[in-house]
């Protein structure tokens, strides 16, 4: 590794320009754009890092006469906070990058599907609509942007729950496929992308795709947002370059004592300190997740955590959290959290943690949506590296 | 693109059409995958992850029942992966699930138990989660029990209320750990807008939702030597009880059935058939007094359409949903309640029974025939008119109760007096019989002449199609009746509430114009009711109806007015249809319900 990663700041930079970029963008034609995107080597930063061109591609493909796009602002993971923090200083960004989308896969509606805890940013969104609309109307374009108010819900973030949540019913994570860019928002082919993917795009189409690609390592091109808490002297937003080791990022921010990171919050995984070194930042480490709902925390434990208790913290949240319509998600998190409860006061043996990671696995590969899919992450890479604290 | 597609499926090569689920392109190959929360009359649900397959490359296992086959898949439905995977499902379904087997009423027809039995659960595979939680038993309502403690959350019943009912009545509340199957702020079943229809409990892969029984009450008064047990059967009883006892779908088991009854004790065993053929004879004639009242009299204050009154979650659906189509119902009883009636007044008085230690069973394919005999309505007699209602299911458990080996009985007669019916009758147990049986007698009465139909058999009328429309001509009209003359008749006929709601709301804002509507709540019509053996499909509410009609054709009375135990007891009983007597005992009036 001889490149020189870095710390940036594209995201958040805020030069006032987005008349002259939309305008320059919107003169290009779709498929240059779309083949910007791809060679950008952009990948989703709230889900399971689905290419973003591809994504807009597919759903241009469909022929249908009404389609969405839906600017995912549900931010549920705990301690996360950079959706907010774009949605505050660089709104115009996301909307851009919406109103692109919107012409590259003919739409006329978008939405921005807003944590309910963000009420208080309603006012001030509204106003970044409103001047949108504007230069909407200036370059003659037919597309509108309305906030929907999400409904509290963590399971609300995943794209199908958002969209029946959206339709007015319970949140409810659908059957994949038939996949959103097909079937999404009212059953009509529907483009979600999360905030921080969608401030991207107007990176691409302001620089070019090569210095977006020049950024980062191999699959994980570009920077990406982090929110970095735990124990660590300056918690918070971060925005760095992909392929970045974990002994790095150690260094820069952690207290000088961290034997575990949790990359990629209670959906991620969880790295020991013997593995710091060969840990890269990025898609291919798995290190965002095999769904990453939101993206990006990153959570130091130093040396006097327990691991039993940040893995009980974060079972709790997943019995809580899960819509709780299939089996192996709804029954399977209960078993695993009470599972490692009794076998703490010995009320089973060690081994039952085997029939619990057999269980985690088993989670994995049959749940319905990312939710159930991902608990294996940090149960397995938890009990796995910290056994000992497991049982004793 | 082609509409076939080829897969393998366990290595056999399968086509089929494109759209085909892994699960039915699995079965049209005799490959059978377990299930738990599909059911082939609701819409795809996937969540309870026992059909898990592999396919060949990919690393998660996939629903069998929501992805559709495409071509060139390589799928494994027996693999280490997919029964290691389907097993642990079951495990966890088991350890929140109450599994009390032996004393769950549930037990030999559950689901769950069984394929529990086929993948060897062990004992204490996981942590039994029942005693950590709260769970709730309901027993209120006189239909229908649900308990919580034995949901496995497949939502079946939620999917029945709602797409098949259009009611909403259970829905699914709260989420994570605490997700449940819920009413309308968490209130027992009787308080809620519940028809009581009971397709929920026929869709229930377990024991959570069951009905309310009554077999230890009727087996007391069997064994009380102070009491007349009358028992009647409902039309839709015969052709589905069979089943639960071992008997392929779509038999016809009247004659065992009869010979049963009397061997369980039931000291009068009468048929519902008979009222059957009362009814047609008081709603006919309710029929043609609101046409006259309407075309010829004009009077305003009368309404059509006339809708049918038989089916009590159609009415209990009414009274909630559309309270203000109330007068538009027929004001005749349903044969069930026609027949309590005539049990203990009539018949008590022929045979020179007190009707006072007179205790009178109906057989029901129907949960919400309890709620019926239980209303307020319903004590005409001077007593209860119906006292306990039995379902199929419970006469089945009755039959194998006393140890008798029901297929190989004998034929028997039911009794006389109110035992005689005609193929009128038989055909109530279908979608359409109704209609159907009704159109024989008013036509005859209006003309003189028999409906103009092949062998009496009105086929517009029949089928499986939600909603079905026929028009009759009538010609050549009696004198008394001439202004019927070349009035073309609009009928209309829906089973299943979802249907039954398009039709009245057609009515509503007037977009149709009918004279007569038929409406059953349940889907298939009786045949398909709430209380019928279990499992239910459309190819087993197929073979019933098929059986219904065989038996009507059998029948050498086919009309309701040809019925001659139904002329006698006009004329020694109730004078004339729609008289004081019929008023008094055979027709009720009912009240709206709160809308939630
Ligand atoms: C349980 C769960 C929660 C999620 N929450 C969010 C969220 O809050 N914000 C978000 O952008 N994506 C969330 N996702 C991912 C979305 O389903 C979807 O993949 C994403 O919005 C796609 O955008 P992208 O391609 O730009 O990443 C969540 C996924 C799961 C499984
Ligand atoms: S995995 Fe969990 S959250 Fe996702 S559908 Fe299943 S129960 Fe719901």
């Amino acid at each position: 590794m001889t490149k020189n990663l870095k710390r940036l700041d594209l995201i958040f930079k805020n030069e006032g320009d987005s008349e002259a970029i939309l305008g320059k963008t919107l003169a290009r034609s779709n498929e240059e754009l779309i083949s910007d995107l791809i060679a950008s080597g952009l990948k989703g930063r709230g889900g399971a890092g689905f290419p973003t061109g591809l994504k807009w591609r597919l759903a241009a493909d469909d022929k249908a006469d009404e389609k969405f796009i839906i600017c995912n602002a549900d931010e549920g993971e705990p301690g996360t906070f950079k959706d907010r923090e774009i949605l505050t200083s660089v709104p115009h960004k996301v909307l851009a990058g919406m109103a692109v989308c919107a012409r590259i896969i003919n739409c006329r509606q978008g939405f921005i599907y807003l944590r309910q805890e963000y009420t208080y940013l309603v006012p001030h969104l509204n106003n970044a609509i409103e001047e949108f609309h504007q230069l909407m109307k200036k370059f003659e374009v037919d597309f509108q942007v309305e906030i929907f108010m999400g409904s509290g819900a963590y399971i609300c973030g995943e794209e199908t729950a958002l969209f029946e949540s959206m339709e007015g019913k319970r949140g409810e994570p659908r059957n994949k496929p038939p996949y959103p860019t097909n079937f999404g928002y009212k059953g009509k082919p529907t483009v979600i992308n999360n905030v921080e993917t969608l401030a991207h795009t107007y990176s691409i189409f302001k620089y070019g795709p090569e210095k977006f690609r020049d950024l980062g390592v191999k699959d994980s091109r570009g920077s990406k947002v982090f929110s970095v808490s735990g124990d660590t002297p300056i918690p918070g937003i971060y925005e760095l370059e992909f392929g970045m080791t974990l002994q790095k990022f150690v260094d820069d921010f952690g207290d000088g004592d961290a034997k575990a990171v949790q990359v990629g919050g209670a959906a991620g995984f969880c790295v020991p300190r013997k593995r710091f070194e060969k840990t890269i930042i990025g898609y291919q480490g798995k290190l965002t997740g095999v769904s990453l709902p939101t993206g990006g925390s990153m959570m130091i434990f130093n040396s006097s955590r327990s691991m039993y208790n940040v893995l009980h913290n974060y079972l709790d949240f997943f019995v809580e959290e899960s819509c709780g319509q299939c089996t192996p998600c709804r029954v399977g998190t209960q078993q695993l959290l009470m599972g490692i409860q009794a076998v703490k006061r010995g009320e089973r043996p060690s081994t039952y943690l085997d029939k619990l990671l057999g269980l985690a696995e088993v989670m994995r590969v049959t749940a319905k949506c990312g939710l159930g899919q991902s608990v294996a992450n940090s149960f397995s890479s938890i009990v796995e590296n910290f056994k000992e604290e497991m049982i004793y | 693109m082609s509409s076939q597609v080829t897969l393998k499926i366990d290595s056999i090569s399968v086509s089929v059409k494109q759209g085909t689920s892994l699960l039915d392109a699995a079965r049209s190959i005799n490959i059978k995958i377990p299930t738990l929360c599909h059911h082939e009359d609701l819409c795809v649900a996937g969540n309870c992850r026992v059909c898990m397959v592999e396919q060949k490359g990919s690393d998660r296992l996939l629903p069998a029942c929501a992805i559709p086959a495409s071509d060139g898949m390589e799928i494994h439905t027996n693999s280490m992966k997919v029964r290691n995977a389907r097993k642990q499902i079951l495990e966890l379904l088991v350890s929140e699930h109450r599994a009390e087997c032996t004393t769950c009423y549930k037990s030999g027809n559950c689901e769950l138990q069984e394929l529990s039995h086929e993948y060897i659960l062990g004992e204490n595979a996981f942590i039994n989660l029942i005693p950590f939680k709260e769970y709730t038993i309901d027993y209120y309502s006189p239909s229908i029990i649900k308990d919580d403690s034995k949901c496995i959350r497949c939502q079946r019943c939620v999917r029945t209320c709602d797409q098949l009912q259009n009611i909403g009545a259970l829905t699914v509340s709260k989420k994570g750990s605490e997700m449940k199957i819920s009413t309308f702020f968490e209130k027992p079943i009787y308080q809620v807008v519940c028809t009581n229809c009971g397709q929920c409990v026929n869709r229930c892969p377990t024991g959570a939702l069951t009905e309310k029984n009554y077999v230890e009450e009727v087996w007391s008064a069997i064994n009380d030597e102070k009491k007349y047990v009358v028992v009647q059967t409902a039309p839709a009883v015969r052709i589905a009880l069979g089943e639960a006892l071992g008997i392929d779908p779509g038999e016809i088991v009247t004659g065992k059935m009869v010979t049963a009854l009397r061997r369980l004790g039931f000291n009068s065993v009468l048929d519902t058939d008979f009222t059957a053929d009362l009814t047609i004879i008081e709603e006919g004639h309710e029929l043609l007094q609101r046409l006259k009242k309407v075309l010829k009299d004009k009077d305003k204050n009368v309404r059509l359409p006339m809708t049918t009154s038989c089916s009590p979650g159609w009415i209990k659906f009414i009274e909630h949903i559309f309270p203000d189509f109330l007068p538009n119902l027929s004001s005749a009883k349903s044969p069930q309640q026609m027949f309590g009636a005539l049990a203990k007044t009539f018949f008590a008085n022929k045979i020179g029974v007190d009707p006072a230690s007179m205790v009178s069973v109906s057989v029901m394919p129907c949960t919400a025939k309890k709620f019926e005999a239980n209303r307020p309505e319903m004590y005409s007699s001077g007593y209860q008119d119906v006292d306990y209602v039995l379902t199929t299911r419970e006469l089945a458990l009755m039959i194998k109760q006393a140890g008798i080996d029901f297929k190989s009985l004998a034929d028997d007669n039911y009794d006389s007096i109110m035992g005689e019916s005609s193929g009128a009758a038989v055909i109530f147990g279908a979608t359409g019989g109704v209609m159907e049986a009704a159109l024989r007698t008013v036509y005859e009465v209006v003309t003189g002449r028999e409906v103009p139909f092949e062998g009496l058999n009105i086929t517009p009328v029949r089928g499986m199609e939600g909603v079905r429309e026929a028009t009759l001509k009538i010609d050549k009209a009696l004198p008394e009746w001439d202004f019927l003359e070349g009035v073309e008749v609009k009928t209309c006929v829906a089973h299943g509430l979802a249907n039954a709601k398009r039709v009245m709301e057609s009515v509503r804002d007037g977009s149709s114009n009918y004279h007569f509507i038929e409406i059953m709540a349940c889907p298939g019509g009786c045949l398909g009711g709430g209380g019928q053996p279990i499992p239910t499909s459309p190819e087993i509410r197929n073979a019933r109806s098929s059986a219904i009609y065989r038996e009507d054709t059998l029948k050498t009375i086919r009309k309701s007015h040809e019925n001659p135990e139904v002329v006698k007891v006009y004329k020694e009983f109730l004078g004339e249809p729609l008289g004081h007597e019929s008023h008094r005992l055979l027709h009720t009036h009912y009240t709206p319900r709160e809308r939630y």
